[in-house]
């Protein structure tokens, strides 16, 4: 559906300049599954200024480290990077105790997922599966495998760009995320029906990570950063919530 | 202002891939032993605009306790909350697009709120082919909802769209909610 513009979009947590539409075409699976109608503006209540606590206990101690957390035989093949980054609100402050949660497929291309049909190898070693918490700046930090490129029956001929999936879950229930991480200079990037459903060019290049040579590792593994950006925000959360 | 204003990260789909990872056993069982309040089952189907069931969806669930509060900063009764209910679950559909939450009938929102303010279940619905979640709500058949600010400004087959049937089965009571995707009995979706 078109994106909510009646006079109270402004005061809508999510900005529609920058999320893609629920109906795009070239992603064939919207078709039948987009909501068509206009969708009704909820004003801020409780019940979306509140949301669920993370902390240690949802949390293992490899679960950050998808090199590790899945070894039965020896460590998983690909090439080695690590990506860190910071989850921010829109104004810029950072989102401390942010679950975070990440799935891909493997360096070949590969999902672990039973569903997963693509004729490319599994990984005894990796299952492409990790999570973390934000720290108090709202930093967090991954080390996994650079996912291979994964075909997909969307049109002919059909390349997803290796991207790692990101789950967001911030100290609310506007605060809540799920999108794709993707590699600078993938040339599947401009084939990509779901990489460009995303209406806005600047909006898209956030979805990149940026490659940052500080972060490389010698002799070790590459460094991308990729900072997040939730909605919410449009209070401080220690402003007192007056019903 | 020491942090400029930042444009949000924009959202991608879930993917058909996303079980492993974000559904655990037992995360679409709200409920302990030492839980306050009526047990309930919420289930239903997901299906899209062909009528077809969805199998690769994902709904997360945010509800408050049998007496309506939320253990979080911003309710100021959070200090009274159940400690044996954290009012978050998950549950993926099935192959036959079936999903299902053991939870309780949470409590209404306080009466300071706004008058006649219905209880209800906030729900996020995650699929491939849904490029951002959508946001729905659950309301109960057998509450009193006509007073509800919310459901007040919806028309008749919105309504409806938003309201669990009660259904007798087994030891708890069941509530049916389906969630229509798209097409004459779309389910009603806000923006947050």
């Amino acid at each position: 559906m078109e994106p909510s513009n009646d006079e109270s979009s402004s005061d809508r947590s999510l900005d529609w300049t920058v999320h893609p539409p629920y109906l795009h075409p070239p992603y064939a699976s919207t078709v039948t599954r987009a909501p068509r109608r206009r969708l009704v503006p909820l004003p801020e209540c409780l019940a979306s200024v509140t949301g669920p606590a993370f902390g240690a206990g949802d949390v293992d101690a490899l679960d950050d480290d998808l090199t590790r957390n899945a070894v039965r035989t020896g460590e998983p093949l690909g090439e080695r990077i690590i990506v860190i980054g910071r989850v921010l609100d829109g104004a810029g402050r950072p989102v401390p105790n942010a679950l975070l949660e990440v799935w891909q497929a493997n360096s070949a291309g590969r999902y672990i997922h039973g569903h997963d049909q693509h004729d490319a190898p599994l990984d005894p070693n990796f299952t492409g599966t990790g999570r973390c918490l934000t720290d108090a700046d709202g930093a967090y930090r991954f080390t996994t495998i650079r996912p291979g490129a994964y075909p997909w029956r969307n049109h002919e001929n059909a390349w997803r760009p290796s991207h790692i999936h990101f789950s967001v879950c911030g100290r609310n229930f506007l605060e809540r995320l799920v999108t794709q991480m993707y590699f600078p200079g993938d040339p599947l990037l401009v084939l990509d029906p779901i990489y460009n459903s995303v209406p806005d060019e600047r909006a898209k290049q956030r979805l990149l990570a940026a490659y940052d040579h500080g972060v490389t590792r010698p002799e070790w593994a590459l460094g991308y950063r990729f900072d997040i950006v939730v909605a919410g925000g449009r209070r401080t959360p220690f402003e007192d919530y007056h019903r | 202002m020491m942090n400029a204003t930042r444009r949000q990260t924009p959202s991608q789909t879930v993917g058909p891939f996303f079980h492993d990872t974000l559904v655990s056993e037992g995360g679409n069982i709200l409920v302990e032993d030492a839980t306050r309040g009526e047990r309930i089952r919420i289930f239903g189907s997901v299906l899209d605009g062909d009528g077809v069931p969805v199998p690769d969806a994902l709904l997360e669930i945010w509800q408050p306790d049998a007496r309506g509060l939320y253990p979080h900063t911003s309710d100021p009764r959070a200090e009274e909350a159940d400690e044996a209910f954290r009012g978050f679950g998950r549950a993926a559909t099935d192959d036959d697009g079936l999903y299902w939450f053991e939870t309780i009938k949470p409590g209404g929102p306080a009466p300071e709120a706004g008058a006649g303010q219905a209880p209800f279940v906030s729900v996020r619905v995650f699929a491939r082919g849904l490029l951002i979640h959508a946001v729905t709500r659950i309301y109960f058949e057998d509450e009193t909802n006509d007073a509800d600010p919310v459901l007040s400004r919806l028309d008749p087959e919105g309504r409806t769209s938003l309201l669990a049937r009660r259904e007798e089965g087994g030891p708890h009571a069941h509530y049916r909610f389906d969630v229509i995707l798209q097409g004459p009995n779309e389910t009603v979706f806000f923006d947050v």
